[in-house]
């Protein structure tokens, strides 16, 4: 059971008549395009959105993707879900997007080494109460943007596709052209660090710049 | 089975997403090691709680208006793709009319005559009735007079009409008072204007 408030792609993914409207499509009934698409847009728009960390770039971005995926709906071949072919899409244009539009900026200094050897917590702040309603205060999404966003790409990427877009193992290896032994490395590096940057303690980035007494929880 | 710490830090991730690595043995050493660890339980929520927030879809605000904006653009590029397409439909039409035309022509008794030279311009401002000579291994017609004529001896008259048809093509100096005229080439449109 996945927690309230979390989108799964698996639930319109569901919907019979995805298949068929595919194939309307594909038949040049180009007009059904936007039904096919409305159920993924807003998770097309965040993936975008955690991979670039800008709005607009993200608006740009989900569209162009949009786009690329009509121009090429004859070559899907339903071997995915169409969710994921989405992601997919979604994910290598953002990618490229980075790259075009941001190739002067350097990789995240935090834990930009690779992926070889073993990461080794560094915070052991108890960190067990989790009210849900924490993420409709503002400082809270933002403090949780700001620690993703200091990540390497390598690990963000994954992170985005896993975590946040719930993808299976396979599908995010798949997405990223990685193995599926690096998507799981990498996401415990991923989930790991986080953990670090958020959990209040001693290293935890969050208790020195949260406006938050030293070493006491925001929630 | 027992594992210590950093057995446990690695295998975490697999743990929460009951990853097929972490097997039945695996797990219940690690279930053991929780129960005894406060640091490696720590470590254990904390993760499930990263999850658990980043997971949400209220992470991220999707800005207002972003389907419509969708919609649209997807509408316009619809719209100009089919304009496209009809523009290359109008296109194909025309290159077939064009083609079409051209296989009339080719075939019709308006076909303009292949030259017997290659190098030379059928005239068109001549007088179709002026008379000329040519002669019948010759490629070029001129006016009797000419000192370029060639096999003098076996010249025959005609009129230029007749010429042309032949495939004869005016001679560049005897003629050349009537090429200059012709002003349907914008070669001799811009010689004609200097």
């Amino acid at each position: 059971m996945m927690p309230e408030g979390v989108t799964s792609l698996n639930k319109p993914a569901a919907q019979p008549s995805e298949d068929l409207l595919i194939r309307h499509i594909q038949d040049g009934e180009h007009e059904v395009f936007y039904e096919l698409i409305r159920p993924y847009e807003r998770c097309v728009y965040r993936t975008a959105f955690a991979i670039l960390r800008n709005e607009a770039d993200a608006e740009d971005v989900a569209q162009e993707a949009m786009l690329k995926a009509f121009k090429n709906i004859g070559q899907f071949r339903g071997e995915s879900r169409f969710s994921t072919w989405l992601i997919q899409i979604t994910v290598n244009e953002a990618r490229m997007w980075r790259r075009k539009e941001h190739a002067h900026l350097m990789e995240p200094i935090v834990n930009r080494e690779g992926v070889e050897g073993n990461y080794v917590p560094r915070d052991f702040a108890d960190w067990r109460e989790i009210p849900s309603e924490t993420l409709e205060r503002k400082e809270i999404r933002d403090k949780l943007a700001e620690a993703l966003e200091s990540l390497g790409h390598i690990y963000r990427d994954v992170f985005v596709l896993r975590d946040m877009q719930h993808l299976s193992i396979e599908e995010s290896a798949r997405a990223l052209g990685v193995s599926a032994a690096s998507v799981k490395t990498r996401l415990l590096r991923a989930r790991l660090m986080l953990r670090d940057l958020l959990a209040p303690g001693l290293g935890g980035n969050w208790s020195t710049r949260l406006p938050f007494a030293k070493g006491t929880k925001p929630w | 089975m027992v594992v210590n710490c950093e057995q446990v830090w690695q295998e975490i991730s697999n743990y929460l997403d009951d990853d097929v690595d972490v097997d039945v043995d695996l797990r219940a050493a690690m279930e053991a090691h929780f129960r005894e660890c406060k640091r490696c339980r720590a470590v254990l929520e904390g993760t499930r709680n990263v999850i658990q927030l980043y997971g949400d879809e209220r992470m991220i605000d999707v800005p207002l208006g972003f389907g419509h904006r969708l919609q649209r653009r997807l509408e316009d590029n619809m719209q100009s793709r089919r304009r496209r397409f009809l523009g290359w439909m109008v296109a194909a039409a025309a290159a077939v009319l064009v083609t079409g035309s051209f296989e009339i022509a080719r075939s019709s008794v308006f076909r303009r005559p292949e030259l017997r030279s290659e190098h030379a311009q059928a005239g068109s401002g001549l007088p179709p009735d002026m008379m000329i000579v040519v002669s019948p291994n010759g490629k070029i017609f001129h006016a009797s007079g000419c000192p370029f004529i060639h096999d003098k001896a076996h010249v025959r008259t005609i009129v230029v009409r007749e010429a042309i048809k032949e495939g004869y093509a005016p001679c560049v100096r005897c003629m050349k008072k009537y090429l200059r005229a012709d002003l349907s080439s914008p070669e001799s449109l811009a010689d004609a204007q200097r």
